[in-house]
């Protein structure tokens, strides 16, 4: 049968996956039972214990939470939920400035990276096939360097004495050092120089894909380059711009070491905010509850990124 | 072609590439500055290299986040090519999109979510079956490769899916079974995105503050640790000499990837003509007899 079924798609040339069919449930099923299971453990059951333990309450003990099943005879189970950590979330509006806060800087963080970035994927995608692969390089290496000493390069810049100030003092431009380090201005400048690249890269691919005899085809129908740009370029970049914005703007959202380094210590954001409540105040079912609200606040640019994801990379996925 | 402005476009070309390097360059120059505070240009000098050398405490953290990058970047490797393989080959069974979102998902989660939750799995687990007993080396590692591996799955993904796979298709043709099908005919194809998710596993791994901070335990401290600690305190010139010499190495490896991979290419082209010429020898030799 075996030697029939290989013959018969053969002749009608089927697709891989039916043939690799021949893995057999068990080979198959143990190739992608191993990540599936390491994920499982270690990626979703996480969660669902920060959904329990942010409606424990906190204990000074260690782990410094009481357990929320509590067996007070042999077979009455107690469940106490408490809500208290969401409700103190929601009275002290600390935490509403702090996701307000995050939410607004890593939005116009993503806008600035948009207005960088397009240009310079722009710029790449068109220049000659030797260039781009150079300048794509470049774009991509300050990636592979260590991100918290890049963002630490940035304090030597910004500082009263740093490298912009002094070099504005000598041009005679001003007279005193602007501050610059410890306010909302170098967040952004240190979100949007961390996160570039990954604002040019799905930009470049979709720029790059572009078919451009579209273009010549709208200039000689006498549309002028820029009304091309919009009504060509644009639409057909839309998935890169998507990926773009969501690659920059989720991870920015809880962005701690940034704000940290370089922002106001008295300015709120929200991953701040929960470094703060587990590490200083050792409050672990607050930092749950913010964890779980910050989560609620995501997951829906988080599922609209993987399906984004999963339609660009598994285009090739067969059935 | 659309040649319009390109002054507008290599203008901002080079002024976002600057942006991007600036940054960098200063923290080069400033590694071989003399004086220690670090802004001022007190003649060259190569004392912080040195005073490097003898900070046990950056030396230990450093070869703490070496092995732990390297363990993570193996093993991500391992269960992200499994996972693109399930992913990119295996169609739509039970569970996929469950599967795909949870091997994508960790590439833009907020890093604190990522952190709290994996110690609180960690300790919940310590308190159920006594496993892992204190946090440390394991449990860095083990966050590591839960992040890293999305990378690598979503390489290995994109690699199978541009594929050509009418190679596995001969060599299921000819009899080969799968699992030789993919040692023999599909491993050394995607070779070339395997080593580049390694590389990024192991980046990622050394890099990371966040989720490190979160799941090691009071004796493990990795190098982002370390440097973060002394970095609240100021800026240090040692510390800048330490980003040189990190920048000086994943600027080699990565040359040397690259360098690697063109080469690979190449000989991939001349195998390709070699059997194409052989074929068409073998052709004329049919037609001749």
């Amino acid at each position: 049968m075996k030697e029939a079924g290989g013959l018969v798609s053969a002749f009608k040339g089927s697709p891989l996956g039916n043939r690799l069919r021949r893995w057999g449930v068990n080979g198959r099923t143990a190739v992608a039972s191993v990540p599936f299971f390491w994920l499982l453990l270690f990626f979703l059951i996480p969660f669902i214990i920060v959904l329990k333990i942010s409606f424990s309450q906190t204990v000074i003990a260690m782990p410094p939470y009481e357990p929320l099943l509590h067996w007070v005879s042999e077979k009455v189970l107690d469940i106490k939920l408490n809500l208290g950590n969401y409700a103190f979330l929601i009275e002290d509006n600390l935490y509403w400035k702090a996701y307000l806060n995050s939410i607004m800087v890593a939005g116009i963080s993503t806008i600035i990276c948009l207005l960088i970035g397009y240009p310079m994927a722009y710029a790449i995608a068109r220049s000659t096939p030797t260039w781009r692969n150079i300048l794509l390089l470049l774009v991509i290496l300050p990636f592979w360097s260590s991100f918290l000493l890049r963002v630490y390069a940035w304090i030597g810049l910004l500082k009263n004495n740093g490298l912009i100030n002094n070099a504005l003092i000598a041009l005679g431009l001003i007279d005193q050092p602007i501050q610059m380090l410890q306010t909302d201005f170098a967040v952004y400048v240190g979100i949007v120089y961390s996160y570039l690249p990954f604002m040019i890269l799905p930009l470049y691919a979709s720029l790059e894909k572009m078919d451009l005899t579209l273009l010549e085809a709208a200039a000689d129908l006498g549309s002028r380059p820029w009304e091309a740009f919009l009504k060509i370029t644009l639409p057909l970049s839309m998935p890169g711009v998507v990926a773009g914005c969501l690659l920059v703007f989720i991870p920015a959202v809880g962005e701690f070491v940034i704000p940290a380094l370089l922002g106001d210590p008295g300015s709120l954001m929200i991953g701040k905010v929960l470094w703060t409540e587990f590490f200083n105040n050792r409050d672990w079912p607050v930092a749950s509850a913010v964890a779980i609200a910050l989560l609620m606040f995501l997951v829906i640019p988080i599922m609209y990124f993987q399906r984004a994801q999963d339609a660009e990379s598994g285009r090739g996925a067969r059935t | 072609m659309n040649t319009a402005r390109p002054w507008f476009r290599m203008t901002a070309l080079a002024l976002g590439l600057a942006f991007l390097y600036i940054p960098i360059f200063s923290l080069i120059v400033y590694s071989f500055n003399k004086s220690r505070l670090v802004t001022v240009w007190g003649g060259f000098s190569t004392k912080w290299y040195g005073e490097l050398l003898h900070n046990q405490q950056i030396l230990d953290a450093a070869w703490l986040s070496l092995k732990v990058a390297a363990v993570t970047a193996t093993l991500a490797v391992a269960l992200g090519t499994l996972a693109g393989l399930a992913l990119a080959r295996f169609g739509r069974f039970k569970g996929r999109t469950l599967f795909s979102a949870m091997a994508t998902a960790p590439l833009v989660m907020p890093e604190v979510i990522t952190g709290l939750s994996l110690l609180l799995l960690f300790v919940t687990l310590e308190q159920l079956i006594g496993w892992p007993s204190g946090r440390g080396m394991t449990t860095i590692i083990i966050a590591h490769v839960t992040f890293a591996m999305a990378y690598v799955t979503v390489i290995v993904q994109s690699r199978l899916s541009q594929m050509d796979d009418s190679l596995e298709e001969a060599a299921l043709d000819l009899g080969a079974r799968p699992a030789k099908v993919f040692f023999v005919v599909t491993l050394p194809i995607i070779l070339p995105a395997l080593l580049s998710g390694w590389l990024l596993a192991f980046t990622l791994s050394l890099d990371d503050l966040v989720i490190a901070s979160f799941v090691a335990g009071p004796g493990a401290s990795t190098l982002p640790m370390v440097i973060f600690s002394k970095v609240r305190m100021g800026v240090s010139p040692d510390i800048n000499a330490l980003a040189t010499v990190l920048i000086a190495i994943v600027a080699f490896g990565v040359a040397f990837a690259g360098y690697w991979m063109a080469r690979q290419q190449r000989n991939e082209a001349r195998d390709a003509q070699m059997a194409l010429a052989a074929n068409q020898q073998m052709i004329e030799s049919l037609k001749a007899g």
